[in-house]
């Protein structure tokens, strides 16, 4: 039997083979999936916020952000036996859920920027996405083959 | 004292807190009721301090299709009135200016979603003008933003907002009556950690 494991909004988790990981309803969030083709593990987080480094207060908690949120859960799964050499990504979210002229409502623009700026850093090729536009999306992604599923409420059901 | 974290909220200050809210919701209802010609009650609100994943299931869950309005608000207060409509409001509301209430979320016409707009500025403007009447601080709202979607990915933006400067969200949250039946629709204030210091300030609650 495999199970469906959830991950919260600013939470990250990693699972093996053939298990899968859900997120619901990202919207201006960015889903991160990582995962290693040999050992089957997979990881995916669902991050809030461009870069840990950038503000002031209410740092503290890594899972909020890009930058800090990818690192730990590739600790995570290389403490579980994936080559993080090998690994690939897919992203999803990071929609602009509202049209204003104020930048201060762009933050899914600016968090799909930071992941890819990340990604990019630690030399981890993004192999899929569908990020951007103004819908929200809830992903699963499937450890057993690296499949993500994306829903949305106004697109249906796509896999990528 | 000075309020730097929502933890550092203390019972009395909550308590005032949810009467400002019971004063602005009050206000708002008044104008969605002579809006929709329909008796709106409220009763006392909710003052929640929640983490994000906590808000959101709360508020109903994150795959909940809703209709979201942000008001940004600005000057003394800052933050947002943020709407979560369902089906119940959003009947009451098309049927009274466009005469059906067959009504799908996902497809409601521009003129339909304009008026829902309107509707949020108003209620919100009602809102802060009575706080800014009771305390003499100075609130402006600005134009309000509508999104028809997953109420996960609504709420992200208020969060991401937010989560710049705590792991919580504080929100002002009222249970509306229409016709004695509580409605699943929300509207709730989301001021930042810095207002409420000012508002309680104002209020001469913390000196």
């Amino acid at each position: 039997m495999s199970e469906k494991l959830t991950v919260g909004i600013s939470d990250w988790k990693i699972c093996g083979s053939p298990d899968s990981l859900v997120t619901y309803a990202l919207g201006s969030c960015v889903g991160i999936c990582l995962y290693d083709k040999n050992s089957r593990i997979a990881g995916l987080a669902h991050i809030m916020l461009p870069d840990s480094t950038a503000i002031t207060g209410g740092a503290a908690t890594r899972a909020k952000f890009a930058d800090t949120a990818i690192v730990d859960m590739i600790d995570a799964m290389k403490a579980k036996g994936a080559n993080i050499t090998a690994l690939t990504a897919k992203i999803a979210g990071g929609a602009v859920m509202f049209q204003s002229a104020s930048a201060q409502f762009n933050i899914g623009e600016r968090n799909v920027e930071a992941v890819r700026k990340k990604l990019a850093e630690l030399r981890i090729p993004i192999v899929a996405a569908d990020t951007g536009c103004n819908y929200g999306r809830t992903v699963t992604f499937f450890a057993d083959n690296g499949a993500l599923e994306v829903n949305s409420a106004s697109k249906g059901r796509s896999m990528i | 004292m000075a309020i730097k974290n929502f933890e550092d909220l203390g019972a009395m200050e909550i308590d005032v807190l949810t009467e400002v809210g019971n004063i602005g919701a009050g206000n708002a209802m008044t104008a969605l009721s002579s809006m929709i010609g329909q008796m709106v009650d409220i009763e006392v609100p909710a003052v929640n301090i929640l983490g994000f994943q906590e808000a959101i299931d709360y508020a109903g869950g994150p795959e909940k299709t809703v209709v979201g309005i942000i008001v940004p608000i600005k000057d003394d207060i800052e933050g947002e009135i943020l709407f979560l409509l369902e089906n119940d409001i959003v009947e009451l509301v098309v049927s009274t200016f466009f005469g059906t209430s067959d009504i799908d979320l996902l497809n409601l016409s521009p003129d339909m979603t304009s008026a829902l707009t309107e509707l949020g500025n108003i209620m919100a403007a009602s809102y802060v003008n009575a706080i800014a009447e009771l305390t003499g601080m100075k609130i402006e709202v600005e134009i309000p933003m509508l999104s028809i979607d997953m109420l996960g990915a609504i709420m992200s933006v208020p969060a991401a907002q937010m989560g710049e400067l705590s792991d919580k969200l504080l929100y002002i949250d009222n249970l509306m009556l229409i016709d004695k039946v509580s409605v699943k629709s929300k509207m709730m204030l989301l001021p930042t950690v810095e207002s409420l210091d000012k508002l309680l300030r104002s209020l001469g609650v913390i000196a």
